[in-house]
């Protein structure tokens, strides 16, 4: 590797900035050398400083934990900041994400679209009463096995592949997506969060939520964090039919 | 002119802003918060390895309380750190830790019999009580007497980060997201709030508040190559040292992490030394045990990154195309143990050097990882000299962590700072004291002059200058002359590199000439700001003439706490001064609950303050007296050194434990 002449990547982009709408839509190509262990976040910094200070793109951690990265690299969603250049051609096609709001160039706006979801499933724990936690004693003891189970869910880090990948949020404008129904698998099985499965289904038992799924799998293909989501989303949907059956 | 009016405007969307946030809301007070990115992309998201809380559940924990997990942050800090907010912290990390349980954390849990763990390079076997089933378990991390370290596998500060953004959003806080905090609106020595900049839009808001408190966590990206996340720029230590009358505290005091991967310098957790993983050199040798024969990997993290250098530059080091670096070796943890309890660690070993760890070691070096410095406060989190501007988390320097924070105390502190921080800003806007008093004219003064600043980053100039290369100039300063080691000459050359490309820096142009979302703009004031920390940093570093912690000078080799068992105050009164104002604090020994001290680490190179011993003695016989009388360890711990009246009520409780109970 290191004796090799380095490869010359060209890495084309789909510029827009919606804030000057008057300047077309365009693909830009730069072509920069290789370097051992590069990764596109490493690449697009480099084109940033070196051709084009303007160039839009979110990064945040740039080690595959915080989700802002998602873009469309070579048509697949997936995170930029832990996809090596070595893994690619030398000709590298990058594109926001789609179906949510672009800001620029490969910045989109995932958060808005995230807290919206959020807000919309009430993705959080629902006690019974709003009485404060009583932090001086000891805590709810859990299964051990059932906390693995939790964390296994809850390692989704909101990036948006999922829907990116999916065929249903192509169509559906309001579908909630896998993010939307592995938080839902996440909120069902801790015992923390007292609403069951009625109150699921009133959230996701119709064509935007469990029943507007195809089973295409293009989420679990996508997802970059490999969570099982065809099998949460599968289960979920057996639950959600006894409850059609029984509203 | 965008004004909008709030109660408490928070800046910084991580754990602690959050927390801060909730707390306030919860007291009733309206509440923005601002941030960069979606709350839960901040940088708390990073912390992988867990949460130090003396809830002592599971066995190697046994024992522990609030007592041992203070002695052991005091002795970390290298007596840096205030005792008081330290005893606040220690009473008040178990409570945090159950809240978020509540909240949903799925905290890794007390699994009942036997289990099997890697100590000291052997296998043992563990015993778990029953009546520990099910609570939350703990694990092993450098410099604590107890396994204290809660987690959930290695994503904690994930699950902790999304446990309390669900939790906000049920509590309907206002975030804007996006939003940079561009300079604090203050008055008469009171802060009135924030210009804040759109930065999709360009658009400057004033947000105007009765108290306003920054969250913005590190400032580690001033050095090439950090842990940090790339927005941890300091941008929140910057505009509060741009008000010219908040000061920031201990800026030099910096940690580098031992175990950070070559070359793209991501973390990898502490957890794999804690659960049992080595370090070893270009032989394949486990060098700590010859340096520090008691806790070997396991010293503080300030100790382990210094000896793994000193093994390093005696050519033991594996030699590679980005320099030196040693090996991390978890694979005698087992593939079962790497795939269920350090699974990130895994993942960014594959994704990013495609390498195995359950399979070949890690090639690691110390790296940037935590900014022990940041805006000066007191123990309530306000500003010492800026009424009304408060500070929490990795931001703040109340000063928990003094020279070196321990492993698992910083996510610890950023709920912790929130949680005692949105108490103390709730009872100040409870007061008439708090209300607002200031004229439009004041808010359009500063706003105005924001936008001037941002027009003239875009005027054409002569000998214009471009902001990456002073930021690379800078970055590599930091590295190579205020690391880990530090001298006299590198850093009075850092200094006066430094300072030459502030004054470059005035005369940056933007070339891309849109005020709208626009990276190279925003890059162009950061670099400015980041180029006044790194100077307080390295001045900071110059000044003090010893080695203390992470404060490592090969010319003063002693810990001096004769002169320097201080804090340094860094602040930047002209705009137009070229190097930063410092001060110092002096830390009071009479007061103090443990005095100065050996560390235990190495040989004992400490310069005594005579005051050291006068109070020790002091301490000695208190206890010794109560013992006598049977007092029990609240009732000592009180009469040396009384902190529960500085303490919000609804955290000065007792916590409970398996062996502690509270009376029904």
């Amino acid at each position: 590797m290191t004796n090799e002449t380095p490869r010359l990547l060209k890495i084309s982009i789909l510029r827009y900035n919606p804030q000057i709408p008057e300047v077309k839509p365009s693909v830009e190509t730069y072509e920069l050398e290789e370097g051992d262990g590069m990764t596109l976040f490493i690449a697009l910094n480099e084109i940033r400083e070196r051709f084009d200070p303007s160039l839009k793109f979110d990064f945040v951690c740039r080690a595959g934990i915080c989700g802002s990265c998602s873009m469309l690299i070579n048509g697949k969603p997936t995170l930029a900041c832990r996809t090596l250049t070595a893994n690619l051609d030398e000709e590298i096609n990058l594109a926001p994400l789609p179906l949510f709001e672009l800001i620029g160039d490969l910045s989109i706006h995932t958060g808005n679209w995230m807290r919206g979801l959020n807000e919309r499933l009430e993705a959080w724990i629902h006690e019974e009463d709003q009485k404060e936690v009583d932090f001086d004693r000891l805590e709810e003891k859990m299964e051990p096995a059932l906390a693995e189970e939790i964390y296994e869910t809850d390692r989704c880090i909101e990036c948006g592949c999922c829907v990116a990948g999916c065929g249903t949020a192509l169509m559906r404008n309001d579908f909630v997506g896998a993010v939307g129904l592995n938080k839902i698998a996440r909120f069902r099985l801790d015992p923390r969060d007292k609403r069951d499965d009625s109150d699921y289904y009133d959230i996701i038992g119709d064509e935007d939520g469990i029943f507007g799924c195809m089973s295409l799998m293009g989420c679990e293909d996508s997802c970059p964090k490999e969570l099982p989501l065809q099998s949460k989303l599968a289960y979920l949907r057996r639950k959600m039919v006894v409850m059609k059956d029984e509203k | 002119m965008r004004v909008a009016y709030t109660d408490v405007l928070v800046v910084g969307g991580g754990l602690a802003g959050l927390r801060c946030a909730t707390g306030v809301k919860q007291r009733g007070h309206d509440v923005v918060l601002l941030t960069l990115v979606p709350p839960k992309r901040s940088h708390s998201a990073a912390a992988q390895g867990g949460m130090q809380a003396s809830l002592g559940n599971c066995s190697k924990g046994e024992g522990d309380n609030e007592d041992i997990h203070f002695a052991d942050t005091i002795k970390g800090s290298d007596w840096g750190a205030d005792q008081d907010v330290a005893r606040m912290f220690v009473n008040t990390a178990p409570k945090a830790i159950r809240e978020l349980a509540a909240w949903g954390v799925p905290w890794t849990r007390v699994h009942r019999g036997d289990h099997q763990a890697i100590i000291n390079a052997k296998k043992v076997t563990l015993t778990e009580k029953d009546e520990a089933h099910g609570l939350i378990t703990a694990r092993d991390f450098g410099g604590t007497k107890k396994w204290r370290t809660c987690y959930t596998s290695d994503g904690t500060g994930h699950s902790m980060l999304y446990a309390m953004d669900n939790k906000a959003q049920e509590q309907e806080i206002t975030v804007h997201e996006r939003m940079e905090a561009m300079a604090l609106i203050h008055e008469n020595g009171r802060c009135y709030g924030a210009v804040a900049r759109n930065l999709m839009t360009g658009e400057l808001v004033a947000y105007i508040a009765k108290a306003t408190s920054i969250a913005t966590g590190g400032y580690g990206r001033i050095y090439a190559v950090s842990t940090n996340a790339v927005i941890c720029q300091g941008m929140g230590q910057a505009i509060a040292l741009e008000t010219g009358i908040a000061t920031l505290g201990n800026m030099e005091a910096i940690q580098f992490h031992p175990t950070a991967i070559v070359p793209v310098g991501i973390l990898t957790t502490e957890g794999c030394r804690g659960d049992g993983g080595l370090l070893t050199d270009v032989d394949g040798y486990r060098f700590m045990p010859d340096y520090e024969p008691e806790k070997k990997e396991l010293a503080s993290r300030d100790v382990v990154s210094r000896r793994m250098v000193e093994h390093m530059r005696k050519g033991k080091g594996v030699k590679s195309r980005y320099g030196d670096h040693l090996w991390l070796d978890i694979t005698i943890l087992g593939r079962e143990h790497i795939e269920k309890n350090l699974r990130e660690v895994k993942d960014i070993c594959m994704s990013f050097l495609g390498i195995d760890p359950a399979e070949k070691p890690i090639p690691v070096r110390p790296t940037q990882h935590y900014s022990m410095g940041g805006i000066r406060t007191d123990y309530k989190g306000e500003s010492q000299t800026l009424k009304g501007l408060y500070s929490c988390g990795e931001a703040a320097c109340w000063d928990l962590h003094g020279f070196n924070r321990l492993g698992g105390n910083s996510v610890a502190e950023t709920v912790v700072s929130g949680m005692l921080q949105a108490e103390h800003i709730a009872d100040y806007c409870d007061t008439e004291e708090s209300e607002i008093d200031i004229s439009t004219k004041l808010i359009k003064e500063f706003v105005d002059k924001e936008q001037a600043k941002l027009d003239y980053l875009l005027e054409p100039k002569e000998n214009a200058e471009s902001a990456y290369p002073l930021r690379r100039a800078m970055e590599n300063i930091m590295m190579d002359k205020v690391g880990i080691f530090r001298n006299e000459k590198d850093l009075q050359d850092a200094v006066d590199e430094l300072e030459q490309l502030l004054i470059r820096s005035r005369n940056i142009e933007v070339k891309h000439k849109t005020l709208t979302a626009n990276p190279e703009l925003f890059n162009a004031y950061r670099v400015q700001r980041m180029l006044k920390l790194a100077l307080c940093v390295a001045k900071g570093a110059l000044e003090r003439r010893e080695s203390r912690g992470a404060h490592a000078r090969e010319d003063y080799l002693e810990r001096n706490d004769k002169d320097f068992l201080n804090r340094t105050l860094t602040s930047w009164p002209d705009e137009n001064q070229t190097m930063p104002t410092i001060t110092y604090e002096d830390i009071d020994i009479k007061s103090m609950e443990l005095p100065p001290g050996f560390r235990g680490y190495g040989k004992d190179m400490t310069i005594t303050n005579p005051e050291s011993k006068t109070r020790q003695d002091e301490v000695d016989k208190i206890r010794e007296e109560l013992e006598a009388k049977s007092a029990d360890r609240f009732e000592i711990q009180s009469a040396i050194m009384e902190y529960k009246s500085k303490l919000p009520d609804r955290y000065n409780g007792k916590n409970e434990r398996l062996w502690e109970r509270l009376d029904d």
